[in-house]
């Protein structure tokens, strides 16, 4: 079969896919583009043309600002504490001991679990008069009186982080399990015998076989992190006092509660434009792990 | 091998155990909520186990009858289910050809590439004009114009598990095939979709849980029984004015139980479906 034939019918197979991408994302994204540039409303006007405005007032707002700093702060510390506690289960799990692989099945749960129905859970737990945490907490004395662990701007962004790092740790400690699986048993055998401690054999004979997937690993969470929306919105709305705001909820707040989907649309596109950012660079990262852990 | 001393022994242990408690607690403790009895979860202090089980907010959800709390559940358990089955079943007939495509002439490849880079898009930014759109249309609060939108979510991703599903089957035996005179869809009926069967099989099952799980579309997009799903219906409940948080945690133990047993079921297959992205990079 010649190669022209086999490429059109290659995208023959290709065109239902493709015209329902069109149709659903590359239509509304292009879309996003022009409305970020008038100040349509989302019922009613269809907007006029209005230049750079919406995003030269939305970058100079204080609200995109700290919404920034919210959403980043979020980011960083839940992927990197599901990284480290991902890592850490997984090398317990790699060791030999009773009811290993139950313990393993059970790290399927919280990622099974709906994100919503997780956000619920841990609403009902912080809860400030009948929550489970503080009972727990007043019961072995280590506070005095119940406290609003998510009604509380210093406490809120910290709680959520704790209720997103129990439902995402699980699938990095199953990809680093699966990794340390591939670690053949007579390369950190030779290690051992050459004297390498816990901690040499870990940097030096293991972590090369984890970085790849790891990396991949941190690249999705993250940017999962940043487009953060379901848990925050279930758990908090944003509040106490705009302290967990995210990115998304900011853009749903600005397109939707107050129907700007002009300043919406371009508050959106720049949210894409970094989590676009940031995926390039960890991209490169990637490819760069990948060859010298080769 | 290396000898493994008592005091490393029991370090292990102990840490299985915490590591079994972590996962475990928050989980037992939402079944319990649902068995307790509404003054019992009031209780100070606390109290941890209900002094007679109390499953009648099973019942109270599961039951339709009209106005009731149950009639609004059982709508959204409907409306899930509807919208995860059709988006599931369009996105197959979209990935399965799609998939085959890509493994078996990767000079297309670079289409799915940009197809699934569309995964750093945050919904947010698809938002507005989807919902102009399908407000032009008639299709929102509609399970139909749900299901079409959870294809932004769902075709991606199941696009390319088949797609590396499809590279694991060699093309000798489909060439070998079409030597005997076999067209394309017959290689397809005879070698390529019995040999694929359990990746087939797998993405469909990631794309149910993708759907089952997708609130921020269904939350934006549907307003009443008609349409809310599952998630809308118990984000509701959490942010509401229900006063027993015992029937929040019902309700999301009814709504778990799906995703959760399959997760158990199949988890050989799911595991090496997550990880696979991951090892294989």
């Amino acid at each position: 079969m010649s190669g022209t034939w086999m490429t059109m019918r290659a995208w023959l197979l290709m065109l239902p896919l493709l015209m329902i991408m069109v149709a659903v994302i590359g239509w509304p994204l292009v879309d996003t583009v022009r409305l970020s540039f008038t100040d349509a409303q989302l019922v009613g006007t269809a907007g006029n043309y209005v230049g750079f405005d919406n995003y030269t007032k939305m970058l100079t707002s204080s609200n995109f600002t700290r919404t920034l700093s919210t959403t980043t702060w979020f980011a960083v510390i839940s992927v990197a504490a599901e990284m480290v506690i991902g890592v850490l289960a997984a090398l317990l799990l790699n060791q030999e001991f009773r009811g290993r692989a139950v313990l393993r099945g059970l790290m399927i749960l919280p990622w099974a679990l709906p994100t919503v129905v997780n956000a619920t859970l841990w609403r009902l737990i912080y809860n400030p008069e009948y929550g489970a945490l503080n009972a727990a907490l007043t019961q072995l004395h280590i506070i005095d009186d119940y406290r609003s662990w998510l009604g509380e701007p210093g406490t809120a962004l910290a709680a959520l982080i704790v209720a997103d790092c129990w439902k995402n740790f699980p699938l990095v400690a199953l990809i680093a399990l699966a990794a340390l699986q591939a670690v053949p048993r007579d390369v950190t055998a030779a290690a051992l015998v050459d004297g390498a401690g816990p901690f040499n054999r870990f940097r030096f004979v293991i972590l090369p076989y984890l970085a790849g997937p790891l990396m991949v690993a941190l690249v999705l969470r993250t940017i999962e992190a940043f487009k953060v929306f379901d848990i925050i919105w279930v758990m908090t709305r944003g509040g106490p006092a705009n302290s967990t705001r995210s990115l998304s909820i900011l853009v749903y707040q600005e397109a939707f509660s107050f129907q700007r989907a002009g300043s919406g649309a371009s508050l959106a596109l720049t949210v894409t434009l970094l989590v676009t950012v940031l995926a390039v660079a960890y991209a490169t990262l990637v490819k760069k792990t990948a060859g010298s852990a080769a | 091998m290396e000898r493994k001393s008592p005091v490393f022994t029991a370090f292990i242990y102990a840490c299985a155990i915490l590591l079994a408690v972590v996962i475990l607690a928050p989980l037992a403790w939402l079944f319990v909520m649902s068995i307790s009895p509404a003054a019992d979860l009031a209780a100070k202090p606390l109290r941890w186990w209900p002094q007679a089980a109390d499953f009648s907010r099973y019942t109270q959800l599961l039951s339709r009858a009209e106005n009731s709390a149950g009639a609004a559940f059982t709508a959204s358990l409907r409306n899930s289910l509807e919208v995860a089955a059709m988006a599931t079943l369009a996105t197959s007939v979209l990935a399965v050809p799609a998939g085959w495509a890509v493994s078996r002439t990767p000079s297309v490849g670079w289409s799915l590439s940009m197809v699934i880079a569309t995964y750093m898009l945050p919904p947010v930014a698809l938002s507005v004009p989807l919902y102009i759109g399908l407000s032009h249309l008639g299709l929102l609060n509609n399970v139909f114009g749900l299901a079409l939108i959870y294809l932004t979510i769902l075709a991606p991703f199941t696009t390319w598990l088949m797609k590396s599903g499809f590279d694991s089957i060699p093309r000798e035996i489909e060439a070998a095939a079409m030597i005997d005179g076999a067209g394309l869809l017959q290689t397809w009926r005879i070698i390529t979709l019995p040999l694929a069967a359990p990746v087939v099989a797998t993405s469909a099952l990631f794309a149910v849980l993708l759907a089952w799980d997708e609130f921020f579309y269904a939350l934006l997009f549907t307003s009443d029984q008609r349409a809310k799903t599952l998630t809308v219906a118990i984000a509701d409940l959490a942010g509401g004015r229900v006063s027993d948080y015992g029937l929040i945690a019902t309700a999301g133990v009814l709504a778990a139980l799906p995703p959760v047993l399959i997760g158990l079921v199949m988890q050989r297959a799911l595991i090496s479906g997550l990880t696979s992205g991951g090892v294989k990079g």
